[in-house]
């Protein structure tokens, strides 16, 4: 178990120093730094000096350290547009975009799971081919579309809720949640829903389909002749052999809900690091880009461990196979 | 080559699974015919809507009433009309227009032909890389391959939308901020390809390890024939029905990440909209009751993007029942 | 005479396909008395296996059972509602699956599994339920019961595993159990082990044991009786001694010809030439006839019925003694 979550934990380390190159190379190469910080009119051996006060005539390596170092220490520079130090740029907007990340997790998950499960246990009723079609269009309609549809019902014909923003928020030392206020939770809603209907498509069709072909194993056979339940055998036994991959999956999908929110941030103006980002990209701010992936990165590394480690405390198969020394 | 292209005769390493796509196509429409028929009907209506779309695209200089690339043929007092059939309709502007005075209608065609050309070059692209990456992975296997998979892991773990979007902003960044309309557009298919190569890459590297262990390779390598010409000869028709299911699936993704990079401003630019373009103008007058400039670029895109997806569906059933 | 345990007459079973309904099982009728193994015996498709389901009422759509009765102890239950026959199924039918690796569920404890299925069918506290699943283990040969009971199914070998199996099936004392393949996936060695087990919880709880295999061997050494079957028929059934040594039926006699023995000085065993019909082409008349080295006309046309031979039963032209002149 040891030797697997270090060798499992060698690996994220492998994977970070990788995304580290390509951030470092972006950040150096694409555009010069010295550029992006003098104005046109700024003389030659002014810029030589700004050269060498930033470390731009260090031999590469002795560069990339440097970055790397920073970058452990959350220090990544400055934003070219806003002239403030992109680390406390992305932990102002974090808690936004890991609030929504989160709700949309747990809705996409509750739904899909409900959804998927109800699909596969009545597979020919009406309800089930409704859902089936229901994930398909799901799955076509591009997700800033889906925001767009939910803007003009519920804010711009309805009313009902804000088009907009977060709403009131309360802070926690520099965490700041939208979750006690009412303005708040309805201003969550909606990017919740149009986040997390792609994964919870995703999520009801896996779902639907690990469910069906558990239902066709020996063990439900057996379970079946040993005449439990209908009740035990879908929710007991079905169920739970169903959601152990899916539940995997749907951590390991944490990383690109995170990802994704830079569509579901821009059009609802949600203000967390997807809509920072996607400023930054317009704006050519290299400093937030380079940071951004490499923040990006560092939560998808953590969670596929973390979720690669939660899977062998689920099924004890793999935890034994770990065990046994290799 | 056509003969090893479409091998209809009875072909010894035509056993295996994935093997001639038109015997899975034949085998699949003869098994059941009641519910080919059915699953057919909503197929052939998605291929109608793809064909249309297509054909639209096409001739789109023909069908539309100006050239919304050309400011000379816009005019601002045309500005924000809605479609012909409400009360504040104008003739030709059939669909209404936007508030720079171009007709929605002509807007479409022309960015439909932008979203499709990116989407069909951007497959083509990710296609030809994913492959080439994948014989040569499965071909020199060792570290080459090692490598080659690694990175195709790592990369599936991001979203294929970051990627595209990092790739659009270093090329801003290098080629400066001002880039022409034809330059975004490449950059946009470079940007699509590297993002989508992965699942080629996987089913060719795949298709290759399982013709390497034949005897044919060693039995060619013996009379003296090169064993990579011998093995392309087999393994791309073994993997044709694959790759032509992930083209198809891949075609949507194309589309729908050009649309969503143009949406968010990193795509085409405004003097020359492609359908994500054009939603975001439109979603700007959401506000103002103008639904139209948003509604039927949306809904093509929403449109072609279904039956896209619909057809690919069909064909990953009707090829290989084991691709999910 | 008691009444026997398991009573089947004249059973039908039938996959539908959109094209046609493909008869499994044709009208095949047998009892099994209390504290009897009946052994059936046939090759892979001759219908064993869909018999021994039938009897358990899990025959899944598109199949379904298109005739017949099938009445354990009396009670005729090849009709009742679901609700009901699910009652019965562990309670007092127990059903044994061929492959012990997979009949287990993999993330519940062995002992979460018994534990669940005697609660399901008596009113045990958990802890009197968990006492009875240490029991039951220790009955069927599981050593240090107390301590594997909570294990996971993938920390015992195969045969540990299909004891398990077994324990689960007689865990409401069934008066009938069906093994259905119950040695196949398993090594030699185990086998004959898990035989001699079931052989034994069989006599010392006077169940009556339906033993499902291919293997005849296994049938000569276990069961009191045996049913030959063939294309979803069954061609000859009698006591096992009298069917071993005195096969009949021409397919059986191809089959005892197969089974090997030390004693036997045959240089090879005999082969039945061809193989037996799909069930879509199964020809009319016997549906051994293409194969059989005695066939006569009557054979081609006219499906044979069972006839009574001494002990034996035979469903054979050849021994239809009122027409027997008229074939010769």
């Amino acid at each position: 178990m040891l030797a697997f979550t270090l060798r499992r934990a060698i690996q994220a380390i492998g994977v970070m120093i990788a995304v580290g190159i390509i951030s470092f190379s972006m950040f150096r190469f694409a555009g010069d730094p010295v550029n992006q910080i003098v104005s046109i009119d700024t003389s030659a051996a002014e810029r030589a000096a700004i050269r060498k006060s930033l470390g731009l005539d260090d031999p590469v390596p002795v560069q990339f350290a440097r970055y790397f170092a920073n970058a452990a220490q959350f220090k990544f520079g400055v934003s070219y547009q806003f002239r403030l130090p992109v680390a406390d740029l992305l932990k102002e907007r974090m808690p936004a975009t890991l609030e929504l990340a989160t709700c949309a997790t747990i809705l996409a998950m509750v739904v899909g799971i409900l959804m998927g499960v109800y699909s596969a246990l009545k597979r020919d009723t009406l309800l089930a081919k409704i859902f089936q079609a229901v994930s398909l269009i799901g799955i076509s309609l591009p997700t800033f579309l889906i925001g767009i549809l939910l803007i003009y019902l519920f804010a711009v014909v309805l009313g009902w809720l804000p088009s907009f923003g977060r709403g009131d928020v309360v802070r926690f030392g520099w965490w700041t949640t939208g979750l006690l206020t009412v303005s708040g939770l309805k201003a969550l809603i909606m990017p919740s829903i149009t986040l997390g209907l792609f994964q919870m498509t995703l999520i009801m069709r896996l779902v639907r389909a690990e469910m069906l072909e558990v239902l066709r194993t020996d063990y439900i056979r057996f379970a079946r002749a040993r005449g439990l339940t209908t009740r035990a055998i879908h929710f007991g036994h079905a169920l739970k052999n169903t959601l152990v991959p899916v539940i995997t999956v749907a951590g390991l999908q944490f990383g690109s809900v995170i990802a994704f929110a830079i569509i579901t941030e821009t059009v609802f103006q949600w203000p967390g690091m997807g809509l920072l980002f996607v400023q930054a990209v317009q704006n050519v701010d290299i400093p937030i880009m380079a940071a951004y992936l490499l923040m990006v990165s560092l939560i998808f590394v953590t969670i596929n461990l973390v979720v690669d480690i939660l899977y062998t405390v689920v099924d004890p198969r793999l935890r034994s196979t770990i065990d046994r020394p290799a | 080559m056509s003969d090893t292209a479409v091998p209809h005769q009875a072909n010894p390493n035509a056993s295996h699974a994935g093997a001639t796509p038109d015997r899975w196509l034949r085998r699949a429409l003869a098994s059941d015919v009641f519910y080919s028929f059915r699953r057919s009907r909503l197929t052939m209506a998605a291929a109608a809507v793809t064909l249309l779309f297509f054909l639209l695209a096409i001739l789109a200089p023909l069908l539309a009433v100006q050239n919304p690339f050309d400011p000379a043929q816009l005019q601002l007092m045309n500005s924000r009309i809605a479609p012909l059939w409400t009360a504040d309709g104008q003739s030709p502007f059939l669909l209404g227009t936007d508030e720079q005075g171009r007709d929605v209608f002509s807007a479409i065609l022309y960015g439909l032909r932008l979203s499709l050309v990116v989407g069909v070059l951007g497959v083509l692209f990710s296609g030809t890389l994913g492959i080439m990456l994948g014989l040569i992975a499965g071909y020199f296997g060792g570290a080459v391959d090692g490598l080659i998979m690694r990175i195709a892991d790592v990369q599936l773990t991001f979203p294929a939308i970051l990627i595209a979007l990092l790739i659009n902003g270093v090329a801003k960044s290098m080629f400066g901020n001002r880039m022409d309309a034809m330059s975004t557009l490449a950059v946009l298919v470079f940007a699509i390809g590297l993002s989508f190569w992965v699942q080629y890459a996987r089913t060719v590297r795949g298709s290759v390890m399982v013709e390497k262990s034949k005897d044919y390779v060693a039995a060619a390598q013996l009379i003296g024939l090169p064993a990579p010409v011998i093995m392309l000869r087999h393994v791309l028709p073994n993997a044709m029905g694959p790759i032509l299911v992930i083209a198809t699936i891949n075609l949507a993704l194309a589309i729908i990440t050009e649309a969503t990079l143009s949406f968010l401003g990193a795509g085409m630019p405004d003097t020359m909209p492609s359908l994500g373009t054009l939603i975001r103008i439109g979603n700007n007058y959401l506000f103002a009751g103008e639904w139209w400039i948003v509604a039927f670029p949306g809904f093509a895109l929403a449109a072609l993007i279904l039956s896209i997806n619909l057809l690919g569906d069909w064909l990953r059933d009707a090829l290989n029942p084991k691709l999910r | 005479m008691t009444e026997p345990v398991l009573s089947v007459r004249n059973l039908g079973v039938e996959f539908v396909t959109r094209h046609h309904a493909l008869r499994a099982i044709d009208g095949i009728s047998f009892d099994i008395a209390k504290g009897e193994v009946l052994g059936v015996v046939g090759e892979s498709g001759a219908g064993k296996s869909v018999t021994g389901l039938a009897v358990i009422g899990l025959i899944d759509p598109p199949g379904r059972i298109a005739g017949g009765e099938i009445y354990l102890s009396g009670l005729r239950i090849d009709n009742l509602p679901p609700e009901q026959m699910r009652r019965i199924r562990g309670k007092r039918i127990g059903m044994i699956f061929q492959d012990p690796l997979t009949s287990l569920n993999p993330l519940y404890r062995i002992g979460d599994q018994l534990i669940e299925t005697i609660r399901t069918h008596t009113n045990l506290s958990e802890p009197a339920a968990r006492r009875r699943a240490i029991d039951l283990l220790a009955e069927v040969g599981i050593p240090a019961p107390d301590k594997r009971i909570d294990g996971y199914p993938h920390e015992f070998s195969g045969g540990m595993r299909q004891r398990v199996v077994i324990a689960l099936a007689i865990c409401a004392e069934p008066e009938l159990i069906i093994a259905d393949e119950p040695t196949t996936a398993l090594d030699v060695s185990v086998q004959a082990q898990i035989i001699s087990l079931i052989k034994r919880l069989g006599r010392d709880h006077g169940t009556a044991v339906m033993l499902v295999t291919h293997d005849m061997g296994v049938i000569a050494e276990t069961s009191d009786r045996v049913a030959v079957m063939y294309s979803g028929r069954i061609a000859e059934i009698g006591p096992v001694r009298d069917v071993v040594q005195n096969p009949l039926h021409p397919y059986a006699k191809g089959l005892m010809g197969a089974i090997p023995t030390l004693a036997s000085d045959a240089e090879r065993l005999v082969q039945i030439p061809g193989s037996m019909p799909r069930l879509s082409a199964i020809p009319p008349g016997c549906p051994f006839n293409p194969r059989c080295a005695f066939v006569f006309d009557r054979c081609r046309i006219e499906r044979p019925e069972p006839i009574a031979v001494g002990t034996q039963a035979v469903a054979c032209h050849l021994y239809d003694t009122a027409a027997k002149d008229t074939a010769a």
